[in-house]
């Protein structure tokens, strides 16, 4: 807890390949001291490589590592100083867990007591003093995930590696642990890489989310910008809910039910698909049946928001519509409507990709 | 059957009208009765035939030629020649037990990290056929291979190798330590086979990670884990190795006092008038020491496999 | 792939498996075929299957085979009618009493078979004792440990209550419900049971011996005392048959997914 600085991290142009994939295809990820930087991707997009081939679990085909500044490419594991939480099972079956947090100070020759005593402290951080003297089947699996994520804090590690530590845990322990490991990390300020699949979980503890696909890094940003200002198509589908409304590209306006809207990027053909978040349509009631309404066929109450389905007219497409439920009172099954795009330029993708 | 399920369906399906919590209590009586009456078969076969010749080996163990209690049989179990093939049997049995213990172990652990499944396939299904390879044909399958006329004696003659030159013989202590391994070693495989495939690359990846070296993953993790399930499957050989006793039969024909032989003779009679029930202290002597092998294994094995869950 | 040795990474085994593996296989296979070479030789250099021949025409060869045959299919008779209704009662109805049964059912594994044919003489009656059929009693106590295991992965298997319930709901007799639905259910597991029973009756030497009753195993220790080769031949016979049966066990139980820790039938 004294390293309130953290370490930077940086990785440059890692390569790594298993037989005839590419893991890694140059992947270059910068991470400020006390950042928290989530790794968000599909599964086999190379985020757990890349979180190994720091953690020293795995070596790299290419590229550098470094840590403050120094190269730590070929530094074996045991000498690097970085605290990792496993997916699950991880922590050791023999020992208690007041134990496992301390066996990092054990095996660097830290005499017993003050070993002991900083253990205690750190199960104390994670809300386990009472647990100390448990073995591993006897804590349920969100207690095993603190007490993984207090023995990697307990050596003081230069960066904190998570590894879809909570991917093990029902949705409700889930939600709490993650708040808590945000407050931990903030609270002992180490650097943090955090690998996940779940969106939700690295919007919600990211200073920095990096978004992955095949071995590279698409976009990092902070979580409001990747979610308002996705880069690519792939990004814009991969985070949040988003349409896709067949469209034509002319003149930097992308063009679709009977609107049309400045160009952000992505595909450039002149058929293409226009994405568009659900929250950046609005509808209104009309009689008039033409390319820009569409009627309502469903709508699901999600508390203050609703969520509207609508097929539109001119291409029947199931798009949906989020609003605050107080506006979306009439709006019943069966009312046609009129849409407007409230997004001021919009992403595309090439056409064909639904 | 039918009739008994009706009688109860009808206990049931009285209204839980005045005094019903008796009611409730005789039909839950019932109840436990009946869930219980189709084991009667098996209790009355196990009464007659488990514990009828247990009781009666005890009995005996306790009973003089005249009828009345005594302790001289067990005493005399432990003299002379009955004391000194309990040794023998329990030197047999430790020496065959450690050494099945490591090389299974070594084979189990090699094919564990083989990272190969169809090696570990074929050694799994090997060692089961293997760990049930006992008994007289073993004895003359050594014979036909390593005894003094057997095509390994034999052959290594011939190229000037006398394995029986030294103090080893197929027909004593260090022949039969040689021939039970024939099944100690599949036996060993299986049981710690479970333990090994066990071990989570977690634990020695979360162990490099906080900085240990791999003699250190070892020492704190590694075999603290595994103790327990290698100390339990040496107890579980060590008593398959004292009990055994067809191998044994056939190949010292008495030469060397092993406890079951020893019972054995008595068993068939040729025994001296005033010793009948000695036969029976000894009996007594093998259950307790098998049973205390055996407890030793269940406990461990319990230890072992409780780590395993999760 | 890796550029340099690191602790880490999953240890590959080089010469030092290879080694292990050829000294256990040439533990394991060189007594076998020198069992087989043995009682195939004449003298330098001849081979014959006379030494079967010679055993089979054996008039005492029959007699003990007819007599293993028969307390084999007994010994399995007696076992499996006794051990699949129990267990899946167990299972139904009284799984409370399970750990004593189990507990029970372990008991051989405790008491040395010399000793069970010791006990077997100090309590049974003397019309028994004078009957070759006392040994199927003894028989069936040995199997228990196997039987027991084998039905009960069997019945852990399947939701054997629910199919039970389901099948009573549905108006079947509890004698359809055993033939109709669990047996057929846990059909390899019986097999299983029956395969190391009859493995285990075929191999049994410590009781009929000391019983004095001339099965298979008893007769074959006695020709080694004349008839090396003859014995060799017969050993050789017997452990391909029950290596045959095993192995078919140890298939059958991996198309089922089913695991039967067989062990120390010795």
């Amino acid at each position: 807890m004294t390293n309130k600085s953290g370490s930077a991290v940086e990785m440059i142009n890692l390569q790594r390949i298993f037989g005839d994939v590419k893991a890694l295809d140059g992947l270059n990820l910068t991470i400020k001291p006390g950042q928290l930087v989530a790794l968000l991707g599909p599964s086999g997009c190379g985020k757990t490589t890349a979180l190994r081939l720091l953690a020293g679990l795995d070596l790299a085909d290419g590229g550098q590592i470094t840590v403050d500044g120094r190269d730590i490419t070929n530094v074996p594991a045991n000498k690097r100083d970085m605290g990792m939480v496993f997916q699950a099972y991880s922590l050791f079956p023999n020992l208690t867990a007041v134990e496992n947090v301390a066996f990092g100070l054990k095996v660097r020759g830290i005499s017993e007591e003050i070993r002991i005593k900083k253990a205690k402290e750190l199960l104390d951080l994670v809300g386990l003093s009472r647990e100390a003297n448990r073995y591993s089947h006897q804590l349920s699996g969100g207690q095993q995930q603190r007490v993984a994520l207090a023995r990697a804090l307990a050596i003081e590690p230069k960066v904190l590696l998570l590894d879809e530590p909570l991917s093990a845990l029902d949705a409700k322990v889930r939600t709490q642990l993650r708040d808590e490991i945000r407050r931990i990390q903030l609270e002992v300020g180490t650097t943090t890489l955090f690998v996940t699949h779940d969106q939700e979980e690295a919007m919600a503890m990211a200073d920095l989310v990096g978004v992955m696909s095949n071995g590279k890094l698409e976009q990092i940003a902070a979580p409001d910008d990747i979610y308002a200002n996705p880069a690519t198509a792939f990004v814009a589908s991969f985070v949040g809910a988003m349409n896709r409304i067949p469209a034509k590209l002319s003149s930097g306006k992308v063009e679709f039910l009977g609107q049309s809207v400045k160009y952000g990027g992505g595909s450039s053909a002149t058929t293409v698909v226009a994405l568009v978040r659900p929250e950046s349509i609005s509808v209104t009631p009309t009689k008039v049946n033409d390319s820009k309404s569409g009627t309502v066929i469903a709508r699901s109450f999600l508390g203050p928001q609703t969520r509207l389905t609508v097929k539109t007219h001119e291409h029947g497409t199931h798009l949906h519509v989020d609003m605050a439920s107080s506006d979306a009172l009439e709006l019943t099954a069966g009312t046609n409507v009129s849409l407007t795009i409230t997004a001021s330029t919009v992403l595309t993708d090439a056409d064909g990709k639904n | 059957m039918t009739e008994q399920i009706q009688s109860r369906n009808v206990v049931a399906a009285i209204p839980n009208g005045g005094d019903s919590r008796s009611r409730r209590q005789t039909s839950n009586l019932r109840k436990n009765l009946f869930d219980y009456s189709g084991l009667i078969p098996f209790f009355v076969f196990a009464t007659l035939f488990i514990g009828g010749p247990t009781f009666a080996v005890i009995f005996n163990a306790f009973l003089s030629n005249e009828g009345s209690w005594t302790l001289a049989n067990v005493q005399l179990a432990f003299t002379d020649v009955y004391y000194l093939s309990l040794l023998s049997s329990l030197k047999l049995a430790l020496a065959s037990a450690s050494t099945g213990v490591i090389f299974g172990l070594a084979i189990a652990y090699g094919v564990a990290i083989s990272g190969k499944p169809k090696l570990q396939k074929i050694v799994s299904t090997a060692s089961g056929v293997f760990a049930n390879t006992g008994g007289v044909p073993l004895a003359f399958f050594f014979i036909a291979a390593i005894g003094n006329y057997g095509l390994v004696t034999v052959g290594l003659q011939k190229v000037g190798i006398d394995i029986y030159s030294g103090s080893f013989t197929l027909f004593g202590f260090s022949g039969l330590v040689l021939v039970y391994l024939y099944f100690q070693i599949p036996l060993m495989i299986i049981v710690v086979y479970p333990a090994l495939e066990g071990i989570k690359s977690e634990w020695r990846e979360a162990a490099v990670n906080l900085g240990a070296s791999k003699a250190l993953y070892w020492r704190y993790v590694g075999i603290p884990i595994l103790t327990p399930a290698v100390i339990g499957s040496f107890f579980l050989l060590f008593a398959s190795a004292f009990a055994a006793y067809a191998t044994a039969n056939v190949l010292t024909q008495g030469t060397i006092p092993l406890l079951p032989l020893q019972v054995g003779t008595l068993v068939s009679g040729d025994v001296v008038a005033d010793q009948a029930n000695v036969g029976f202290a000894m009996g007594l002597v093998m259950i307790v020491v098998v049973g205390i092998a055996m407890t030793f294994y269940t406990y461990l094995d319990r230890r072992a496999s409780r780590w395993r869950k999760r | 792939m890796n550029k340099n040795n690191s602790s880490t990474v999953t240890a590959k085994p080089g010469l030092g498996l290879n080694a292990w593996m050829i000294a256990g296989l040439l533990f394991f296979t060189v007594p076998m075929f020198s069992a087989f070479i043995f009682s195939v030789q004449v003298g330098d250099g001849t081979y014959t299957l006379g030494a079967y021949r010679r055993m089979i025409s054996d008039p005492g060869f029959g007699e003990a085979l007819w007599i293993s045959a028969r307390l084999a299919i007994l010994t399995v008779a007696i076992a499996i009618g006794i051990m699949v209704p129990t267990v899946t009662w167990l299972h139904i109805r009284a799984q409370r009493a399970k750990r004593i049964v189990e507990f029970i059912t372990l008991l051989p594994l405790i008491i040395p078979p010399v000793v069970i044919a010791l006990g077997f003489l100090g309590s049974m009656p003397l019309w028994l004792k004078d009957s070759v059929y006392m040994l199927v009693f003894a028989y069936v106590v040995l199997s228990m440990p196997y039987t027991f295991r084998s039905i009960d992965t069997g019945l852990s298997a399947i939701d054997v209550k629910t199919l039970v319930d389901a099948a009573r709901g549905l108006g079947a007799s509890w004698r359809q419900v055993m033939v109709s639905i669990i047996g057929p259910n846990i059909q390899s597991a019986i097999f299983g049971a029956i395969f190391l029973t009859v493995a285990l009756v075929l191999g049994e030497f410590v009781i009929s011996n000391l019983l004095l009753w001339s099965t298979l195993p008893v007769w074959m220790a006695l020709v080694g005392m004349s008839d090396a080769e003859g014995a060799v031949a017969l050993s050789v016979m017997s452990l391909v048959f029950v290596w045959l049966l095993l192995m078919l066990l140890s298939s059958l139980n991996r198309r089922r997914k089913v695991r039967v820790n067989v062990g120390g039938l010795s």
